[in-house]
């Protein structure tokens, strides 16, 4: 699914790339496995703001634990050191927590935008990120639609922070520290099973939700879905999003690329041929 | 500063090229200049800055934020840099490929700066990296993110940069007496000159493609799909417009090297290029007018950022555009270089309203340059005329070509 069309840009890239240096990559892209896209499910109405999946998250990454209280209208964000959070509001629903994460679009903009791979999108599901192959160009901060990546600015050897979905966990066939800490709001499984509970429980409860998955295609369609009670805008989330993929908006020109590294130097050739000996131009008496 | 500059005298028959290029190494002229009173002591500031910044980690300098990672260093350096070096590319197309003779005179100097402008500024972009140890990534192998804006246009920054070392070096083999060597690398040019054509319009329009996937960031007045098309055009502007502004002081600051007749023909280069710069704006000024239509934003001009970008499209794009079109009528030097003046500024306006002042200016934490990020961009640029002012003084740019060349045609 969302795999190919990744691994056709990639394809398009290493062709115009090969035309540069002769090369043949295009043996290197990744397999399309069988294996589904994993995912979490969170939902805002069943969440009680306990905020056990912050705690859970420090300590599976060895941070510290969240001091910072949470107050209704202070957007709490996720910074270097903090890699989800839990914001509370007051609507006139009552109460409402939102949770705030990497999620781990189908797509994702940070991925297409890191010129070393090292944030990826695994074929589990999770997008990662890699230490012993990025850069430190933030160029994947400047492009995630969700401003998710977080960077150690003041470290000599700073990484990017962001929720990996504890892929190290899912590898040896856990869940995630959060959905594990989690009583029933945070939910962990493949993507399709978790739209498919998405939409019972909307169905099933029709009044309690809004009638939307956050995620199913927003940016794209991300791992990271979300149910809620009230709309999401309501509950801080960005409005801008687009439901197309984000690396859609710079694909045109990285297709033009191959063809532009085709067709301009016969004609640049060409031009040089026509001109060679002509005389100077009149234009140098001007 | 003018009594700077030692003529060129060197028999090198007689010498080993080590002599010589020690000779070489030593400083020409005189040292208590206005320009070197000023620079020695940022330069020296700057690398105090730059071992802190990479003891201490990118946030010890800058004002660098988490919604927005990149700055001064990129949008000034890296962004605007590379479109002012966008001359070397306009005039070898104008030179070798449309055989406007005319030009040619200034081609060397023009690629030089090129160069160094490629060097120094897309070299500004290793401060910025934070891991940079891993730059070698996406350069030797089994890193490829070939769907990334950023990969292409550092690889496009890399081979270009090469190209452009084959289209100068000629002088060098010219500097050092390489009369073998010097015919071997003229062979070169035409095929670097086409090779650096192709590569500059990527990866000028690669700068603005940058920025397409942050769409819901950029102010909507600046965001648009066709970025990288507007920066293509107006990396012509800016580079010839560049060109005009050093060709003006060079011509001051290094009046001996240049002879005779290159001096009487510069006013009809000037010219020439006022012309070019003049259709250019009216390609771009046109190119943006359809863009806005486009999209649509007529409510957004009624706030400050709108009145900005008016500014930005009247004062720093159609004025000096009309003023470049009457100083070619009239033939008005003065007045094309200060045509050419406002025209860097306007280029700089922009590129910064896209990369930096446009970037997230929603974010309740704006960004701007501590005084430290300043002060390392200035050191770049420094470092930058310095390198250039010590080729001038020594390898044939401004001036002629040694005799042997001609003899040899
Ligand atoms: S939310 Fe941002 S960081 Fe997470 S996968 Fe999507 S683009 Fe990448
Ligand atoms: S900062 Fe690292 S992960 Fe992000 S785009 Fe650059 S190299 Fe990739």
């Amino acid at each position: 699914m969302a795999l190919d069309r990744r691994n056709f840009l990639k394809t398009i890239g290493v062709a115009g790339f090969t035309l540069l240096a002769g090369r043949n990559l295009a043996s290197k892209t990744s397999g399309n496995s069988e294996i589904e896209f994993q995912g979490l499910l969170f939902d805002a109405s069943r969440c009680i703001g306990c905020r056990s999946c912050e705690s859970a998250c420090a300590q599976a990454h060895n941070f510290p634990e969240p001091q910072d209280e949470m107050v209704a209208g202070v957007l709490r964000k996720t910074n270097e050191t903090q890699r989800c959070v839990i914001n509370i509001r007051n609507t006139e629903a009552g109460e409402v927590f939102s949770r705030n994460a990497c999620m781990h679009c189908n797509e994702p903009a940070c991925a297409a935008a890191c010129l070393t791979q090292a944030m990826f999108k695994t074929k589990e599901g999770p997008v990662i990120w890699r230490a012993d192959k990025c850069m430190g160009c933030r160029y994947c901060m400047v492009s995630c639609p969700f401003d998710i990546p977080k960077f150690e600015y003041h470290s000599a050897n700073p990484k990017i922070q962001k929720c990996d979905m504890c892929y190290d966990r899912i590898i040896e066939g856990g869940i995630p520290a959060c959905a594990e800490a989690c009583g029933d709001a945070l939910i962990f499984g493949t993507r399709r099973q978790l739209i498919a509970e998405a939409r019972k429980r909307i169905s099933e409860n029709p009044e309690k939700y809004v009638d939307q998955i956050y995620g199913e295609s927003t940016a794209g369609g991300t791992g990271y879905l979300s149910l809620s009670p009230i709309p999401f805008t309501e509950l801080g989330y960005d409005a801008k999003i687009q439901n197309k993929s984000y690396p859609e908006l710079s694909k045109g020109f990285l297709y033009s690329v191959p063809s532009v590294f085709v067709l301009l130097p016969p004609l640049l050739l060409g031009i040089y041929e026509a001109n060679k000996n002509s005389q100077p131009k009149e234009e140098e008496n001007e | 500063m003018s009594n700077l500059i030692v003529p060129i005298t060197k028999d090198n028959e007689e010498k080993s090229t080590w002599q010589f290029l020690l000779h070489e190494l030593k400083p020409k002229g005189e040292w208590f200049t206005v320009f070197n009173i000023i620079s020695i002591p940022i330069i020296l500031l700057g690398i105090v800055l730059i071992v802190i910044r990479f003891w201490k980690g990118i946030g010890s300098i800058t004002n660098l934020t988490q919604e927005i990672p990149w700055g001064l260093w990129i949008g000034f350096d890296v962004v605007t840099g590379v479109a002012f070096a966008g001359g070397a590319y306009v005039l070898t197309f104008m030179v070798y490929i449309l055989n406007m003779k005319k030009y040619h005179s200034i081609v060397r100097v023009t690629v030089l700066n090129g160069f160094l402008a490629y060097v120094f500024y897309a070299g500004a972009l290793l401060l910025d990296l934070g891991r940079p140890w891993n730059v070698v990534n996406p350069i030797i192998g089994n890193n490829f993110g070939t769907s990334s804006v950023l990969f292409l246009v550092a690889w496009h920054f890399l081979l270009y940069m090469f190209a452009q070392l084959i289209e100068f070096s000629p002088a060098i083999a010219e500097w050092l007496g390489a009369k073998r060597a010097r015919k071997i690398l003229s062979g070169m040019t035409i095929a670097a000159v086409i090779f650096g054509i192709t590569l500059s319009t990527l990866h000028q329009s690669g700068l603005g493609a940058l920025y397409l996937m942050a769409k819901d960031k950029i102010h909507p007045l600046w965001y648009s799909e066709f970025i990288p098309i507007l920066f293509l055009i107006s990396s012509v502007f800016a580079g010839l417009s560049m060109v005009i502004f050093e060709g003006s002081i060079s011509h001051k600051v290094f009046f001996d090297q240049i002879s005779e007749k290159n001096h009487k023909a510069q006013n009809g280069i000037l010219k020439g290029l006022s012309k070019i710069c003049a259709g250019a704006m009216f390609a771009y000024f046109f190119m943006q007018l359809l863009v806005f239509i486009h999209g649509q934003q007529w409510a957004l001009l009624g706030t400050p950022m709108g009145y900005w970008y008016l500014l930005e499209m009247f004062g720093f794009v159609l004025l000096p555009m009309m003023l470049f079109f009457y100083s070619y009528r009239t033939g008005n030097i003065f007045m094309i270089r200060f045509a050419a003046i406002i025209t860097m500024l306007g280029v700089i306006i922009n590129r910064l309203n896209v990369t930096v002042i446009g970037f997230r200016w929603d974010a309740p934490v704006h960004y701007y340059p501590s005084w430290m990020e300043i002060v390392v961009t200035l050191t770049v640029i420094f470092t930058e005329i310095w390198i250039f002012r010590w080729i001038i003084t020594r390898m044939p740019v401004l001036g002629d070509s040694p005799e042997w060349v001609k003899e040899e045609k």
